[in-house]
């Protein structure tokens, strides 16, 4: 149930965009994780950020999405560079990071219609009660305290079920703590995501049903490998 | 925009409405501070109206501190505050929104209250309405320059201790003219001079803090 982004969607159906990482480097401390980092991400594409512990794959998310300022390079976002596009930028992309962004005091959906508000959109209670659904979490209004590792991780996915996603996403280890189950949901939902014409670039450490699909893997090492192989 | 704004200050003040605890905890602290000097003194009416101003205005302040290490620490712990980063508003505009939401729940009871705690130091009644006007302009002041501190400290390893330092010499002027104020209205003297100096303060905080704790935030999440 994936509904129409919020990207321009030109007669064939597919949104116009262009994310391009240009010669990206990431030090942190006096490590350098990875250099000379480039690569592209169209509509319809898949990216599979590979790497052991450390080697950056979080970082590296973080910059494509304008959290972390990259030691060198740039990213641009349809040409521009990502600093320039500000607010404009943030509201083509979803990045749900390792830590889910829920508030225990909240129910799962108020957690969920929080953070859609903030992200500067909005989806009344049936669609936020829909997406949660779709997740595998037949009570909304359970205050997410009570939820275990992997039921918070379905509240914090369930962005993804929601009507008129942004057309990017930048998803780090998604597949964490889900059970087979919700993560072929989650699977199906990337599917969709792409087949509407959005981009995702995702880490995992686990095989998924994904893999077969993915477009390009950007490899990351030890001693600041430049990755970007396909 | 301001849908954004909107959406967190309701969530802030739904998540005190949850905690209740954490209100309660700073405003009966201001309670208890207040009500051990009329205890510590002595019952002497004119020492207590003398000092009422100082120390309603001190208890207030660090009242207000109690709270302010948690104005971001929580959202940064869980996440929240990197997609409040990435969220549909300048960054300025939510952390004006957290610090609205800050004083409705930290400043306002105080501002409340105030009236209440002034009856333990015998002030005269005509003397309320000039010290809750005092704290109404003062308090989200005191929120303001508090939220930058809490903002830089973010993360810290005694970080708490680190916004002490920090926040309270820039709240010394706040103080001065706050307390002041009553003071001047207690002697007979008009309070207007310190007052509008406070809501002189109040519009170059508003105007600058929620732009300097976006640029503090920014600092603290690379």
């Amino acid at each position: 149930m994936l509904a129409q982004s919020r990207a321009q969607v030109p007669s064939n159906g597919h949104p116009k965009f262009s994310l391009e990482a240009a010669g990206l480097a990431c030090v942190r401390g006096r490590r350098t994780l990875f250099r000379d980092l480039s690569f592209a991400l169209a509509p319809g594409e898949l990216v599979r950020i590979a790497g052991d512990n450390g080697s950056g794959k979080t970082s590296l998310l973080r910059i494509l999405c304008g959290l972390l300022a990259p030691a060198a390079g740039e990213v641009r976002w349809n040409g521009e560079p990502i600093g320039e596009l500000g607010e404009a930028y943030a509201a083509e992309l979803l990045y749900l990071g390792h830590a889910p962004a829920l508030k225990d005091d909240l129910t799962a959906a108020e957690n969920l219609r929080f953070a859609r508000r903030i992200a500067g959109d909005d989806a009344d209670q049936q669609a936020v009660r829909e997406a949660l659904a779709e997740l595998g979490l037949p009570d909304p209004d359970m205050p997410v305290k009570k939820l275990s590792q992997g039921q918070r991780r379905r509240v914090a996915l369930a962005r993804l079920a929601l009507p008129r996603p942004p057309v990017l996403w930048l998803l780090d280890e998604p597949f964490a703590a889900l059970d087979p189950g919700a993560a072929r949901r989650v699977e199906a939902l990337i599917q969709a995501h792409l087949g509407a014409g959005g981009a995702v670039a995702y880490t995992t450490h686990q095989p998924s049903g994904l893999d077969a699909g993915v477009t390009r893997v950007v490899a990351l090492g030890e001693g600041g490998a430049p990755g970007g192989g396909a | 925009m301001l849908g954004v704004a909107r959406a967190v200050v309701e969530r802030d003040l739904l998540l005190a409405l949850r905690r209740k605890s954490d209100v309660g905890i700073a405003l009966l602290f201001f309670v208890i501070v207040t009500s051990l000097f009329p205890l510590g003194v002595g019952a002497e009416p004119n020492l207590l109206r003398a000092i009422a101003p100082g120390v309603i205005w001190v208890a207030a302040l660090l009242a207000s501190m109690l709270s302010l290490e948690r104005l971001f620490a929580g959202d940064h712990a869980d996440g929240t505050l990197e997609q409040m980063l990435l969220g549909g508003a300048p960054l300025g505009v939510i952390a004006a929104a957290k610090v609205l939401a800050h004083w409705l729940v930290a400043g306002l009871p105080v501002v409340l209250l105030s009236p209440l705690i002034a009856l333990q130091y015998d002030l005269a009644p005509a003397l309320y309405g000039t010290l809750a006007l005092s704290l109404a302009l003062g308090t989200p002041v005191l929120s303001m320059v508090g939220a930058i501190g809490a903002a830089l400290t973010l993360g810290l390893r005694g970080g708490g201790m680190l916004l002490s330092l920090l926040v309270l010499p820039l709240y010394i002027p706040v103080l001065i003219m706050g307390a002041g104020s009553v003071e001047l209205a207690s002697s007979g003297l008009s309070p207007a001079g310190q007052l509008l100096l406070l809501a002189a303060a109040l519009v170059g905080a508003a105007a600058f803090a929620p732009w300097a704790i976006a640029a503090a935030l920014r600092i603290s999440m690379e």
